[in-house]
């Protein structure tokens, strides 16, 4: 059994808000920064501060960017033994702090590494934590409600933590959309030493290979996404959807089955198990449309379909559809696409005006 | 605490979920919500990949593989499949004051089941399961043991008494090594998983192979599992109501659909 903790404090005594701000490569994932703004809406409707806990080694310019973005104080951990994410020692850290200051929430990104943390926290200082959340609100009684998709995305379930301290939980990625950054908001960086042994540190970190960048980076940042499903029937297929997407300005994705086929890198997947994305234009090409992949990109400002199914559901979420076969319609978005293309960017030279008589 | 490998090979607990087939799941449009009454079931898939990992494992050190899971009687269903797939035998805890357990005590039943096993040297877990998608179990076993983890594993290793696991996380593959005991949470589809086998099903047959723990068994009290031993309670469950887009469908032959369409779009201003 792990060592017994110290006994809570009475439930009144836990105050603020807490944001764990995950360092990785020198920088703040994008998911903690997302997660500042909707902590900061907690935070005040709970009329408390909005704290970040942030462990790591030189990462003080991080704790600025975090109060720049809505921190009202950052509890900064720094120790050469944390640069790299392991278990132990951040759960450790976490816990220190916990029995230290009792917030009264918890938030995390739902990386691999913040489910990895979250998942142990919860067990070493006997908490709730609701996983993958894409919402939070605050209940008439003063809980934190929790609001994640369940049984594969066709229902959403209101979690409450109501009897334990802190209330916890870790927030989906790309949901929750950045709040913008004031050079000139002030807080408080406070330092907190939390001593990490030799016995912390029996996990190493022995090699890491990283994913070609262009893989990941293009499906998280582009404002258009032309997405290809099962219906491309094959791996080779792909290379039209290439084409329609670099007329559009476009990255390619894909729903799983592609992905599980072996058609495209993992990155590029878009769906419950894959990334959530909301593009300004989510192109979906041979989808059906099934839930899993709903989860992922129904907050696409704008969705097309085309499918040659006029009963798939990916029309229900769909603004424009094509009902078709995708081997015309795409093939004719290209040509369409390309012809005028060629009419914006190279008009005909009009003829100077020559005065008639 | 560990047992040395090579010796009597390796003690590995694996742990899994029987859930409804995601596939199968649907809302009904009358009652809006789930169905699950006569939904198939199947062990959840990620846990498939960490007794798939278990039976390589077995085949290169030795030893033996021991299937833990919770729940209800009907879970022996699939601890037999994970014992005709090839483990050596299955516990079940299983207690009607577990239901409504949530992670933490579902984390600490799982742990109590795994001291009484006892000489385990490494636990296995899928990453997730498809019904509750949490991925807080496996760690939460191994805070409450206080022993290493290594999760979203899809290549284990086990070399000098140690485990080396390559996770995949969102930036690339990152190479973790850590002493035994050790758990090990599998990324899902890292591996194919086998099926039952003619042996295996007949070894099933002669039976006594799943043993049936009660809570009391393994030294838990009534109030710290179930609903009264969960921090966190569902409130409230709402069907998913997508919003209305009111989508324009074109029906039309495909060049004029395909000009419809992106007129469309350029006057949203959404293509240039």
């Amino acid at each position: 059994m792990s060592e017994a903790h110290p006994t809570p404090p009475p439930m009144e005594a836990h105050r603020d808000v807490w944001v764990f701000l995950e360092a990785r490569n020198g920088a703040l994932r994008d998911v903690s920064i997302q997660l500042i703004g909707e902590a900061r809406r907690i935070a005040d409707k709970r009329a408390a501060r909005l704290c970040g806990v942030l462990p790591g080694w030189k990462v003080e310019p991080l704790a600025h960017e975090a109060i720049q973005h809505g921190v009202n104080r950052v509890y900064l951990v720094e120790d050469p033994r944390l640069e790299t994410y392991t278990s132990r020692p951040y759960t450790k850290v976490l816990a220190a702090l916990r029995w230290k200051h009792n917030p009264e929430v918890i938030l995390f990104g739902a990386t691999k590494n913040g489910r990895d943390l979250g998942g142990r926290l919860h067990a070493a200082i006997d908490t709730g934590l609701a996983a993958d959340c894409v919402r939070f609100d605050v209940t008439e009684e003063g809980f934190l409600d929790m609001i994640r998709p369940a049984f594969g995305g066709k229902s959403l379930a209101h979690i409450h933590c109501e009897k334990h301290r802190p209330q916890m939980a870790s927030a989906r990625l790309n949901v929750f959309l950045p709040p913008p950054r004031d050079p000139g908001r002030a807080g408080e960086i406070v330092r907190e030493t939390v001593e990490i042994t030799d016995a912390d540190m029996d996990t190493k970190v022995v090699g890491f290979r990283p994913t070609v960048t262009h893989e990941t980076k293009k499906i998280d940042d582009a404002k258009i996404l032309v997405s290809g499903g099962f219906g491309m029937a094959d791996p080779k297929n792909f290379a039209m959807l290439e084409e329609l997407a670099a007329l559009m300005g476009a990255a390619v994705s894909a729903s799983r089955k592609p992905v599980d086929s072996g058609w495209v890198p993992k990155a590029l997947q878009v769906g419950q198990t894959g990334k959530t994305v909301r593009p300004e234009l989510y192109v979906a090409v041979g989808i059906s449309g099934a839930v899993q992949h709903l989860a992922g990109m129904q907050e696409s400002a704008k969705i097309v379909a085309i499918n040659i199914d006029p009963k798939a559901p990916i029309f229900e979420v769909a603004d424009y559809g094509i009902v078709g076969d995708l081997f015309q319609i795409v093939p004719e978005m290209i040509r369409q696409l390309r012809a005028f293309r060629g009419q914006r960017e190279a008009p005909p030279p009009l003829p100077a005006a020559v005065p008639q008589g | 605490m560990t047992s040395a490998e090579g010796k009597r090979g390796l003690r590995i607990v694996v742990c899994i979920k029987q859930v409804p087939k995601a596939q199968e799941l649907s809302v009904d449009p009358v009652t809006k919500t789930l169905k699950r009454v006569g939904v198939p079931s199947e062990i959840n898939p990620p846990d498939q990949n960490a007794l798939e990992l278990a039976l390589r494992l077995r085949e290169k050190h030795g030893g033996e593989i021991v299937v833990l899971s919770m729940g209800p009687t009907s879970f022996d269903e699939s601890l037999e499949r994970a014992i005709a797939m090839g483990a050596d035998r299955a516990v079940l805890v299983t207690d009607r004051n577990l239901g409504g357990s949530d992670t933490v005590p579902t984390a600490l039943t799982l742990e109590h089941a795994i001291e009484k096993i006892g000489g385990v040297d490494l636990i296995l877990c899928g990453e997730e399961t498809t019904d509750a998608s949490t991925g807080h179990v496996g760690p939460g076993i191994a805070g409450h043991m206080d022993i290493p983890q290594i999760t979203y594993c899809s290549e284990v290793e086990i070399l000098d008494g140690k485990v080396r696991g390559t996770r995949m996380i969102e930036d690339g593959a990152e190479t973790w090594e850590a002493p035994l005991p050790c758990l090990v949470t599998v990324d899902f589809g890292c591996n194919k998983p086998r099926q039952p086998t003619l042996t295996g099903k007949i070894r099933v047959k002669r039976g006594g192979l799943v043993v049936h723990w009660s809570a009391a068994d393994i030294g838990l009290e009534p109030s710290q599992i179930g609903l009264r031993g969960s921090p966190t309670i569902v409130a409230k469950v709402d069907t998913v109501q997508l919003p209305a887009r009111g989508g324009r469908i074109f029906q039309e032959e495909p060049v004029i659909a395909v000009s419809l369409l992106l007129d469309a779009l350029r006057k949203d201003k959404v293509i240039p």
